[in-house]
Formats: C-alpha cells, sequence, structure tokens
C-alpha cells in the first residue's frame, strides 16, 4: 500500500482534500500514547467510591465529590461518552431528593426531639405494622436520611467520573481474550440505550408530523412498539457486520484443552462460592480463605487457556505506565488511609444525629481525601477539543 | 476472483427465488457495477458474496458461490473476513468502536494481525482514505462522507481482495461522494483490489465501472457485460445515457466528457430553442421578494406565501445550525434545498414543520407559527415526509395505516385509500408496510402526510434508495401536485431530481442561505450541482433529457 501511494498513474483521481479544515492554532493531533490507562481511571474512581462509603460526614463526602468533580472538570476526554457525568450527578441529586422525601413520609426510625413540622397520619391496618405514612417529622431524622442519602450520591458520582474519565469500551480493550466477546456483547448493550433515547425522540417527532400529540405518556406507549422494532433491526444488523468482519474467529484446539478450560472455569467458580460462603458464615473460618484463593487461581487458570482459542490480537493496547501506577495508588491511599480513619475514630467519620450536632471535618481524614487530587497533576491534560461542531449527517 | 455457478436464493416463506440462475465470474482487479430496479436481488447478491447470505439471513442458496476459492456454503461469513470486506448501506450500524483508529484496526483485531502490522496498515489507510486528521475523533460526531469512508477504510486494513459495497454514495451530497469514489478508484487502480458494487445512482459511478451486471427484473437470469453494452438494453439508466440513446449515438457515451463531444450537432438542432418552462413558478421574482417579501405582498397582488421564514436562527448544543435565513414559498412553488451534508437542509425543514424551535427569527407556515400550533391543527397547514418514511408508520397493514391518517387529519373515512391508490394503484391492503418496498414506503407516507391536504409538503431527501422508475413515478406525483397549488420544499442531494421538478433552488452552506434563485441558473453555476444535460449540453440552458425530447419532437 505504501509504494501505491506515491505512484499517481493518469487518470487516477486523488481524493479531495478535506472540506473542513481544521481550525487555526489548534495544535497538531496529540498522539493517543498520551491516554491514562482506563483502568487506572476506574480503580481510581472506585476506590474513591469505596471511602465515600466508609464515612456519613457530610463535610468529608462533599470534599470527595468535589474532588472527584475537579478531577473530571480539567481532565475528561470531549468525547459524547464524557458528557455522561452531567447525567450521573443529575441522578445523585434524584437519589437524594428521593431519599428525603422518603423520610418525609414515611418517617425515620431515629427517634428524635426537635420536631420540624407534622403531617397528619394515615393510619394502616395491623398487616402493615411497622410502617408509618406521615406522622411528626424531626431534624434529626432529615439529617440522618441527609447523610446516608450523600453518602450513594457520592458513590453514584464516583461511578460516573469512572465513567466520563474512561469510557467502558476503553477499558474493555484490557480485558483478557477469553472474556473479550462477552465484553463486546455488554458494550454493545450498553450502547443500545443511547441509541433507544435517539430513536424515541426521532419517533416521537414523527408523531408530531402526524398529527397527534408529541408529548404525554400516550405518545411515548405508542412509540414503543416501533422503536423496540428498530432497535432489533440495527442490532442484527450491527451483528451482520462484526460477523463479516471476523468476530468470533476462533482457533482450533485440541478437545482435551476445550475441556481442561470447561473444568478449570467451573470448578473455580465453585470454589470462590463456596469459599466466600466460608468466609461469611462463622463456621467455616478455616477452610474459607484457602478455597477461595484455589477457586480463584483455577478460574485464572481456565481464562488463560480459554484465552489460547483466541486468535485476537490488539492494537495499541493501553500501556500501564508509572502515572497509572500514581493514579491507583492516589485512590487506593484515600480508601485505605478513610477505612483506617474509621477503625482509628469513628466517631469523626460518622457524626451524632441524637443529640444533633454540627459535623467537624476531621482534619487528616480530609488531608487524606485531598490525596485523590494527584490525577489532576500528573495525567495529561486531554486534548483541546478540536471541532466542537457536530457535523450532523443528514 | 469471484464465481457464481448457477446460483439461486430462495428466502424462507419466499414463494419464489430472490435471485435465480446467476451464473458469473468476476476477474481480479476489476470494478463491477451491479444495476437493475429495487427489489431485484442486488443486495442479495452482493450478501451471497460475503457470505451473510444463507449464513446470517437464512433462506436456501443452490448452486455455489466462490471468492479466492473458498467456497461460502463451508465458509461463515468470519471465516471469509480476510479476504472479503462488506461494508453495508446504512455505515452507522457498521461501526463497532467508538474512535476512528479503533475501528480501522477492528477487523485486523479479530484477525489476530500482529501489533506492529495493524499500526502500519491503520496510518497507510489514514493516509489513503484522506483521515489522518480525523483518527482521533468519534465516529459519530463524523459527516456522512466521512463515516462512509471511514466504513471503507474500516474493511480495508485487513487487505481483502474482495470489496463488496451495498449503495455507498446514495446518502451523500455530490461532493463527498466523488470523496469516496475517488477512493474507490485508488484502490482498484493501485491496489488491484476486486470492487463490487450496487448504486442506484448510476450518473455518479457508471464511469467509473469496468464491467456492469444488469438484474432487469425479480427472478430473471443476469446479464453481464461492457458498460456501454448493458447500459444500451438497461431499463435504468442516467441522463448521460438516456440523452445518448435520445440522440443515437452508438456507442453510448458513459461521461459527460464523452457525450460532450458527441454534442455538437444536437447542439446545433437545439440552437434557438427554449426550454419549455413550466418551471416558471407562479408570479415570483425570489431574490427581491425574499428581502423585501412582507413588505411587498400586499399591494402586487401575488398570492399569500404559504411559508415565510425570516432571518432565521437556530443553534442546538452551542453549534449554529441555521443563521440568519430568510425563504419565502408560493402556492405552486417547487423549492429544492441543496449543500453538502450538514449545511443545516433538515434543520430548515424541521423549523418549518415546528420540530425546531427558532432560536431568532421567525417562521411562520399558513399564517401560524408551527412550533407553537397543536399539532392536530398543524397537518392541515404543513406536512413533512421524513427522510426514513418508515418512522411515520405505525400500523401493521396499509389498510390500518390509512384508516389511522383519516382519523389523525379528521379527514373523511377512505380519504387516504383513495389518495393511495391514485398513486400507488398495486398496493396490497394487507401488506405489512415493512415489507413494502423504499419507493412504495415513501409514496405511502407521502399519501398518509396528504390526507390532510396540506398546502406546503416538505419533503427532506426522497429520493434516497429509489430506482429510476420509482423516481419518475415520484416525479410525476410531485409535479402533479405543485399544478393543483400545493408548494413543495424538498432537500435533496439529487441534482437530477432538482433539476427535473424545482422552480427555485436555494443553496445552504454552514447554516446559511449561499444562493437563491431559478433552478437553470443556481444549478448550472456550479459545477458539483449541474446535471449532466447541463453540463453536456453547456452553454445551452437544458437541464433536462426531457426537456431536450420535447424540444427535438416539436
Amino acid at each position: 500500500m505504501r509504494e501505491a501511494r506515491g505512484s499517481g498513474g493518469p487518470g487516477l483521481a486523488r481524493p479531495r482534500p478535506e472540506r473542513k479544515t481544521p481550525p487555526v492554532g489548534v495544535p497538531a493531533p496529540r498522539s493517543r500514547r498520551a491516554q491514562l490507562h482506563p483502568g487506572a481511571w476506574w480503580l481510581w474512581a472506585l476506590a474513591l467510591g469505596t471511602a465515600a462509603t466508609r464515612t456519613t460526614n457530610p463535610l468529608l463526602l462533599a470534599l470527595l465529590i468535589t474532588v472527584s468533580g475537579y478531577v473530571v472538570a480539567v481532565r475528561r476526554p470531549h468525547t459524547p461518552w464524557a458528557r455522561s457525568y452531567g447525567a450521573f450527578v443529575k441522578l445523585a441529586a434524584a437519589v437524594l431528593l428521593l431519599r428525603l422525601a422518603f423520610a418525609v413520609v414515611l418517617g425515620s426510625p431515629i427517634p428524635g426531639t426537635h420536631t420540624l413540622f407534622t403531617l397528619p397520619e394515615v393510619p394502616l391496618p395491623d398487616w402493615a405494622q411497622g410502617i408509618r405514612l406521615g406522622g411528626r417529622v424531626t431534624a434529626e431524622g432529615l439529617t440522618f436520611a441527609l447523610y446516608d442519602a450523600l453518602r450513594l450520591a457520592a458513590l453514584l458520582i464516583c461511578v460516573g467520573a469512572a465513567n466520563a474519565l474512561a469510557s467502558p469500551s476503553r477499558l474493555l480493550k484490557s480485558l483478557p481474550g477469553a472474556l473479550y466477546e462477552l465484553g463486546v456483547a455488554v458494550v454493545v448493550a450498553l450502547t443500545f440505550a443511547p441509541n433507544l433515547i435517539a430513536d424515541v425522540r426521532r419517533l416521537r417527532a414523527a408523531r408530531r408530523l402526524r398529527g397527534r400529540p408529541d408529548k404525554g405518556v400516550r405518545g411515548l406507549v405508542q412509540v414503543g412498539l416501533p422503536v423496540l422494532e428498530g432497535a432489533l433491526e440495527r442490532s442484527v444488523s450491527l451483528a451482520a457486520a462484526m460477523d463479516a468482519r471476523g468476530y468470533g474467529r476462533t482457533a482450533e484446539v485440541p478437545d482435551a484443552v476445550r475441556r481442561t478450560t470447561a473444568a478449570l472455569t467451573l470448578g473455580g467458580l465453585l470454589g470462590v462460592c463456596a469459599g466466600t460462603y466460608g468466609l461469611l458464615t462463622a463456621a467455616g473460618g478455616g477452610y474459607g480463605l484457602p478455597v477461595l484463593l484455589a477457586g480463584l487461581a483455577s478460574a485464572l487458570a481456565g481464562l488463560w487457556l480459554g484465552g489460547r482459542r483466541t486468535l485476537r490480537t490488539r492494537y495499541r493496547p493501553d500501556p500501564w505506565d508509572a502515572r497509572a501506577w500514581l493514579v491507583t495508588a492516589s485512590g487506593v491511599a484515600v480508601a485505605a488511609l478513610m477505612i483506617l480513619a474509621g477503625s482509628l475514630d469513628p466517631g469523626a467519620l460518622n457524626p451524632g444525629v441524637v443529640p444533633l450536632e454540627p459535623p467537624t471535618l476531621p482534619l487528616w481524614p480530609a488531608a487524606a481525601v485531598l490525596l485523590g487530587l494527584l490525577p489532576a497533576f500528573v495525567t495529561p491534560a486531554p486534548e483541546a477539543a478540536r471541532d466542537p461542531r457536530k457535523e450532523p449527517t443528514t | 476472483m469471484i464465481r457464481f455457478e448457477n446460483v439461486s436464493v430462495t428466502y424462507d416463506g419466499a414463494a419464489r427465488p430472490a435471485v435465480r440462475d446467476v451464473d458469473l465470474e468476476v476477474p481480479e482487479g476489476e470494478l463491477v457495477l451491479v444495476v437493475g430496479p429495487s427489489g431485484v436481488g442486488k443486495s442479495t447478491v452482493l450478501g451471497a458474496v460475503s457470505g451473510l447470505v444463507p449464513h446470517f439471513t437464512g433462506g436456501t442458496l443452490h448452486g455455489r458461490v466462490t471468492v479466492a476459492g473458498r467456497d461460502t456454503r463451508t465458509h461463515k461469513p468470519r471465516e471469509l473476513a480476510d479476504v472479503v470486506g462488506t461494508v453495508g448501506q446504512d455505515p452507522l450500524s457498521h461501526f463497532v468502536t467508538d474512535t476512528v483508529e479503533d475501528e480501522l484496526a477492528y477487523g485486523m483485531e479479530s484477525l489476530g494481525l500482529p501489533p506492529d502490522v495493524m499500526r502500519r496498515r491503520v496510518e497507510e489507510t489514514l493516509d489513503l482514505l484522506g483521515l489522518a486528521d480525523l483518527r482521533d475523533r468519534h465516529i459519530s460526531t463524523l459527516s456522512g462522507g466521512q463515516q462512509q469512508r471511514v466504513a471503507i477504510g474500516s474493511v480495508l486494513t485487513p487487505h481483502p481482495k474482495v470489496l463488496v459495497l451495498d449503495e455507498p454514495t446514495s446518502a451523500l451530497d455530490p461532493a463527498a461522494a466523488e470523496e469516496v469514489l475517488a477512493v474507490l478508484q485508488r484502490l482498484v487502480h493501485d491496489l488491484g483490489t476486486t470492487v463490487l458494487m450496487a448504486e442506484h445512482r448510476l450518473e455518479r459511478v457508471v464511469q467509473y465501472a469496468d464491467q456492469v451486471v444488469l438484474l432487469p427484473g425479480p427472478g430473471e437470469r443476469p446479464r453481464m457485460g461492457a458498460p456501454a453494452e448493458v447500459m444500451a438494453v438497461s431499463p435504468v439508466c442516467p441522463p448521460v445515457v438516456e440523452l445518448g440513446r435520445l440522440a443515437g449515438w452508438s456507442p453510448l457515451p458513459l461521461t459527460v466528457r464523452d457525450a460532450r463531444r458527441r454534442a455538437a450537432p444536437l447542439r446545433e438542432r437545439l440552437e434557438g430553442r427554449q426550454p419549455e418552462r413550466d418551471t416558471a413558478a407562479p408570479g415570483t421574482a425570489p431574490p427581491a421578494r425574499r428581502l423585501f417579501g412582507r413588505a411587498r405582498k400586499q399591494d402586487d397582488g401575488t398570492p399569500e406565501p404559504v411559508a415565510e421564514v425570516l432571518s432565521l436562527a437556530v443553534r442546538r448544543d452551542r453549534v449554529r445550525a441555521l443563521t440568519r435565513v430568510d425563504l419565502t414559498v408560493s402556492p405552486g412553488e417547487t423549492v429544492a434545498l441543496m449543500g453538502r451534508n450538514g449545511a443545516g437542509k433538515s434543520t430548515l425543514l424541521g423549523a418549518l414543520v415546528g420540530l425546531v424551535a427558532p432560536s431568532s427569527g421567525s417562521v411562520r407556515t399558513g399564517g401560524a407559527v408551527p412550533h407553537r400550533t397543536r399539532p392536530r391543527d398543524l397537518v392541515r397547514k404543513v406536512g413533512l415526509v421524513p427522510q426514513e418514511p418508515r418512522d411515520l408508520l405505525y400500523a401493521d397493514t396499509v389498510a390500518a395505516e390509512c384508516a389511522a391518517a383519516d382519523k389523525d387529519a379528521e379527514a373523511e373515512p377512505g380519504t387516504c385509500r383513495a389518495l393511495l391508490g391514485e398513486l400507488l394503484p398495486s398496493v396490497a391492503d394487507d401488506a405489512h408496510p415493512r415489507d413494502l418496498s423504499e419507493g412504495q414506503r415513501l409514496t405511502l407516507a407521502l399519501a398518509v402526510v396528504l390526507t390532510a391536504r396540506p398546502p406546503l409538503l416538505l419533503l427532506d431527501e426522497p429520493t434516497r434508495g429509489l430506482d429510476y422508475a420509482a423516481k419518475a413515478r415520484l416525479t410525476a406525483i410531485l409535479r402533479r401536485l405543485a399544478a393543483e397549488g400545493h408548494a413543495i420544499v424538498m432537500a435533496t442531494h439529487d441534482v437530477e431530481l432538482a433539476a427535473e421538478l424545482a422552480h427555485r433552488v436555494v443553496l445552504l452552506a454552514e447554516g446559511e442561505v449561499i444562493a437563491d434563485g431559478p433552478s437553470a441558473e443556481v444549478v448550472v453555476a456550479s459545477p458539483a450541482f449541474a446535471p449532466q444535460v447541463a453540463k453536456i449540453l453547456a452553454p445551452q440552458p437544458w437541464l433536462t433529457v426531457a426537456q431536450v425530447k420535447e424540444a427535438l419532437e416539436s
């Protein structure tokens, strides 16, 4: 191909230059070598999420959200997927509000003395004992619900940060060979949702063209079937395209290897289940850990053997470099320090609500959370948006 | 390279085979074009090469198809992936990854090529297809032509011996289509790739073909030969060939250049005549009216415009889709909106029908502000047939669809069915809209929209996927509607359609109107948008074969 490119014979049409010239003053595209391994981002974000689950201190949680939000703001790439952060933040806010609403309507098990207001209580039949509708709403109950919801919200926002910083499909590239095809199925399923939403929009617009109201629940229900039909058709054509492009080609392996793979994987999974059960029950303290480890080892060996069936190679895999270590370490450090702080000084991390007291910011756990900011300084800045204009296809 | 031996394909549940007795051989390194009316099995023939027929679609294949010596009966599509590259009609449903570079590498990854080879080929392909600047871009943010090139590149990287393309240029504007075709030319010339391609828009591709396979009708035996020979008997042919047949040129010219060299006598015969202008739109002097439309419409006695757009701007996601667009459409006038993919044509149509709210400026259709009008009232003022007519159709049968349309439009029961009967006599009541051909579906959607008798009819890319016969039928229908006083605005890439139908052409670029005037002036002034007949007979003002024919006969 390379030799051929230079030889423009007569009658050979040259490809036209790009119709859209890139804006002036934009640096040449940076090599994607500069990208951080997606696994590092996910580990960092999930570690922050773990840290969030260890505390109900609203100040610490707010600090965690701010830290992850700041890193997302300065380091998220300019891809459509990165916009999902906003959706996660909205989801977190919705969860917060819902939790508070429940606390108001259903009451709270927290005994409290500061009554804010009293809702009329709905008498419930005997079988619904323990459930209360309406009644007193106390400041303590609301505060407790707020702390609790904030923790969940922080966890959601951390997952959102992972999504925004490295899309799951990039993560997929790092899956072991044997799991790759499963991973593709998951990613195709993930892209199903945005496509479905786009379809619903388009078809609701089409309803308007038919002179039917395009808003309201009925409109949504009526476009349901065509939308699903369309989505199904698209999936089928994608499957055809993937098949034609060699998806699922396998190498010939001896039957013995295949059987060993199956046995190792199944046995390993069983071992993991049994080991986990042993660890969780009081009686199995002795055998739990060894069985779990043996199961894990066997499952991993099965995966490795299974990988021999796939021919797949990887194009420019993201390298796991020093920066990836640093980013992961910063996340893990936050989580570890938070867990440590939780065992040393549980009071500071879980401020009491009865009696009601203003939360205080424990100094050194707060400093630990700030460690999570490290990725904002050690990772490369995302490339400037080169051409934010979406060129719609007609 | 590709051999069909006595191939017949019957889909499950079909009474007749989709293609029958296909017996042909495509030699290595040729660009072969598969032509024929819609529904004759072009896609089936293409699918049989990649093995998707019958492995993926189901059905029974009799006979034998071999590609590079591999029998598709014993090789699944994935096992042919290293010799055949397939790009379907819709490039978007082809993409597995999100970025251009990953997409180019995907096929090679599946084949297990070593990383250094992959890297080299991706770089080469980026250069070959002019995609180097887009390498990190998200595929969903690319324009149609760019996406089509990425799709071709993605099947090119495993170095297939055969490239199979189903309608690669149908959805593209003329310039983007030329880009894609230039790439195909390079592949054939430089790399010796065998290309098998189906395309309805013959005027764009026929001159590049080494051989043409004609599927004359459903179940009929295909015919293969040199393009000029096949075109002489083909039921589908581009305007240049039609003009050649009319003038009796032999051998038939396939390119505008060949035709021009022969056209001197024809030009002499046409000297001094003028094309019959049914195109002089009812009392319009567009450019002047466009600026002062509101001020002048009362005193000069022209009819009330059915649509009036004044310095319209639309912004979406901080992107300016339209800026300061003015447009006035009078009853009985046909306007073609042209411009490259993404120039804002669909947005303008959307604004006229109230799907898109203007950011500034005003839109009025039939005296109403479309995005504030209730849909039920709006259908009587303006109707849009969207790019994908299927979006408009919900019901299971044609009859149910028509009944629903009558109800939506509050028309008398039977109105829509009667309309459909006029437009498309052959369609059965109990047919499922999904099973109709592209052209039939478009006509059904058109009938549904026309049930409310809107004075303004909007069409978005109506000829996509239509063969010449269906296009001719559509042209006749639209002509009649215009004569009945309907104003028609259509967004199209099809320069031949615009030349046939439009009184006025409005060119859009980057969301702005860059030209607005009578079709003859606007399209002829731009080489990309000039129809073939205009190019052949320039400087005379002929646009279509029909005009020339009329003039010669009179």
